[in-house]
């Protein structure tokens, strides 16, 4: 059925029945990625990593982690002094979740700046948003599991916008809660939610996969690769160029678990959770900020539309938009470096976004509003220019191929030396 | 290659600028603590003289209700001095066969036996205000350990002028509003140190906030001297990778 012939008569007998060596084979000795990949491109391994180190992490919390209002922040507390590096497991959860973060932003990112959405990798990038929705999901209700005074009033803060919707907006709050509060009904569910979620994100990975490898990778050039001469097996290329960035990444993770695994974190979280005492300053997690400033931005009540629902629209779109990107924007070329006005452009948005997420985080005095106003607005002016600019903008001329790129680069580069 | 790396310590700085910027509230002086650093750890000695400040001042006031007997044989005790610290204590056990609930000494298993039954007890007791428990204080504050050295040390009977102070409260310039329910808990010689240390209000200070981040982070010691070794292996076992990818990609240029 496969085609492959093996050495090995094991190997072979197993693979007549199921294919397990020659799709290892097909996706990895066999299969083409463009020669050119740059190390931005390292940032989809390693994602798949922190996943696994999440899950991993995860079941192994969960062999200790009580879900009740009453005992989980102790059962937390137990796991940090007294199960054996029970500290080290719950750090490299607690840090592993902003390293997702980091890691999927960078990655969504360098997505945007190589086009790498463009025709014919739109369900590549779909599968992608719909991984991250997930993944904020997940990480939310993951953060009111410890109930400490954060998880408690983030949970309480973010719950309450679905009442923004008319009608059906309380109905869906006290849904979510299991009851009139945030209470032990929310914190089980949400414990349950947060253990089936990453299943499905890992589900949904696999998925990203199959697109990705019908389609192939992408590439820094933007050009599709034309024949042999522009593609090189993923392995063992890219498995060394990848193992090489996961020794980069460990150190930078690892360096937080083990010297400032409170980094990330809210002092605020080691004090239990308490429905009497308000935090002065409530605030999601660092990777929510920039939505959370979107939401803030909308102070204006106007008739059936309430300040606060605009916000919670606002700041739904601000992702919804994203699934649209293949089609907003309208240019033919695909990566940044050959689009000298979308290259200064897609760095503004960057920066934009980075000053939302300061805006988020702080608390809403002095001239911070209107930033945060302004931002939102470059934030959603960003979408229609995008769309205006494939029209006007002349882009340089593409390379007539990977190869010939490369070859000159490295040409240019012993001339150089 | 250069520019990635260019790239990502930009980004890094920035992401670790922007919790910096965080703080609010009045300025918390940064102190010299002994587990600063990657190589820092705890000073034994020093966390003996806290827990001494803590047993002898603190704990009338104040539960630790994560931190059992036991775990102070970490700080140096022996065993028989665990248990005569837990054995100061009564706690309520049973029932015995009889179907009773009896009092009988803490054992070194038993967490730290609160001041107050409840936390109705300790209000009444203090004013209307509530002791919070100091198991995590040191790292369950903007500014960690600094800010309560600045607490314990930022006392004033003088506050300045204009600013009232109602009847029952202290003044505290590291407080947020001025105004604290905790009178002022430490002052020179306000211990006798059995190892001899002058215990100025300072020395108490230090020594005591050192103790309550031993009892917030008590992993402290092994998490740094594990991950010193960690980050020493996963940097040979990257040069090497590095070295196997110019090795492996050398004859595609």
């Amino acid at each position: 059925m496969s085609g492959y012939k093996f050495d090995n008569k094991v190997v072979q007998w197993v693979d007549d029945r199921l294919p397990l060596f020659s799709v290892l084979k097909h996706s990895t000795t066999d299969y083409p990625t463009p020669r050119n990949l740059n190390y931005w491109w390292n940032f989809g391994s390693l994602a798949l990593m922190v996943l696994v180190i999440m899950i991993l992490t995860g079941i192994f919390l969960v062999m200790n982690y009580t879900p009740h209002t009453s005992m989980a922040f102790n059962s937390v507390e137990r796991i940090m002094r007294d199960v054996n590096y029970g500290w080290l497991i719950r750090y490299l959860h607690a840090n592993g979740a902003s390293m997702f973060f980091i890691v999927v932003y960078i990655h969504i990112f360098r997505g945007l700046y190589y086009g790498s959405y463009k025709a014919p990798r739109e369900m590549l990038w779909w599968l992608g948003l719909v991984i991250y929705l997930l993944m904020m999901a997940t990480a939310f209700m993951g953060y009111v599991l410890p109930w400490g005074q954060m998880s408690f009033w983030g949970a309480t803060v973010i719950t309450n916008l679905f009442s923004a919707f008319p009608v059906v907006g309380d109905y869906i709050v006290t849904l979510l809660w299991g009851g009139f509060s945030v209470d032990n009904p929310t914190l089980n569910r949400f414990f349950s939610l947060h253990y089936l979620l990453p299943f499905l994100i890992f589900a949904v990975v696999f998925l990203h996969l199959v697109a990705l490898h019908t389609v192939k990778s992408s590439n820094p050039l933007g050009i599709e690769m034309k024949g042999p001469q522009d593609a090189i097996p993923f392995h063992p290329y890219y498995t060394i160029k990848d193992l090489f960035g996961v020794g980069l990444f460990l150190i930078f993770f690892l360096s937080f678990v083990f010297f400032a695994p409170n980094f990330f974190g809210d002092p605020d979280n080691y004090i239990p959770a308490n429905p009497l005492v308000t935090p002065a300053h409530i605030k999601p997690e660092w990777y929510y900020l920039p939505f959370y400033a979107i939401l803030r931005s909308f102070t204006f009540d106007l008739p059936f539309l309430p300040a606060k629902l605009q916000g919670v629209l606002a700041m739904f779109s601000a992702i919804i938009i994203l699934f649209f990107l293949p089609w907003i924007d309208s240019s033919k070329v695909r990566s940044a470096k050959f689009r000298p006005i979308f290259k200064q452009v897609f760095w503004i948005f960057v920066a934009n976004a980075l000053v939302l997420g300061y805006v988020g985080g702080q608390p809403p005095e002095g001239n911070l509003p209107m930033i945060g106003q302004i931002s939102t607005a470059v934030y959603f002016l960003f979408f229609p220019f995008l769309f205006l600019l494939g029209k006007i903008e002349k882009p340089r001329a593409l390379p007539q191929s990977i190869s010939a790129a490369v070859l000159k680069d490295a040409a240019h580069s012993t001339e150089k030396a | 290659m250069r520019k990635f790396l260019l790239s990502t310590l930009a980004a890094g700085l920035l992401a670790a600028a922007t919790p910096a910027l965080a703080n609010e509230g009045p300025e918390i002086e940064k102190q010299a603590w002994s587990w600063q650093g990657v190589f820092g750890q705890y000073d034994k000695a020093q966390l003996r003289r806290g827990w001494q400040v803590f047993h002898d001042i603190c704990s009338n006031c104040h539960s630790m209700k994560l931190v059992a007997y036991r775990n102070l044989s970490y700080l140096g005790f022996s065993d028989d001095e665990v248990k005569d610290f837990a054995a100061e204590k009564q706690v309520t056990d049973g029932p015995n066969d009889q179907g009773d609930m009896f009092q009988r000494p803490a054992r070194p298993s038993d967490h730290f036996v609160p001041p107050f039954p409840n936390d109705q007890a300790a209000r009444v007791a203090n004013n209307g205000a509530l002791p919070p428990d100091l198991s995590l204080m040191a790292k369950a504050r903007n500014g960690g350990p600094d800010y309560v050295y600045a607490i314990l040390t930022g006392f004033d009977d003088t506050p300045p002028a204009g600013h009232v102070v109602p009847d029952g409260m202290y003044y505290n310039k590291a407080f947020g509003g001025g105004n604290i329910g905790m009178p002022p808990p430490i002052s020179d010689d306000a211990v006798t140190y059995a190892d001899g240390t002058k215990a100025t209000k300072e020395q108490i200070a230090k020594d005591v906030v050192s103790f309550l981040n031993w009892t917030a982070e008590p992993e402290l010691d092994q998490r740094k001297s594990l991950g010193i070794k960690v980050i020493g292996f996963l940097i040979v076992l990257t040069a090497m990778f590095y070295a196997l990818k110019r090795k492996i990609w050398a004859d595609l240029h």
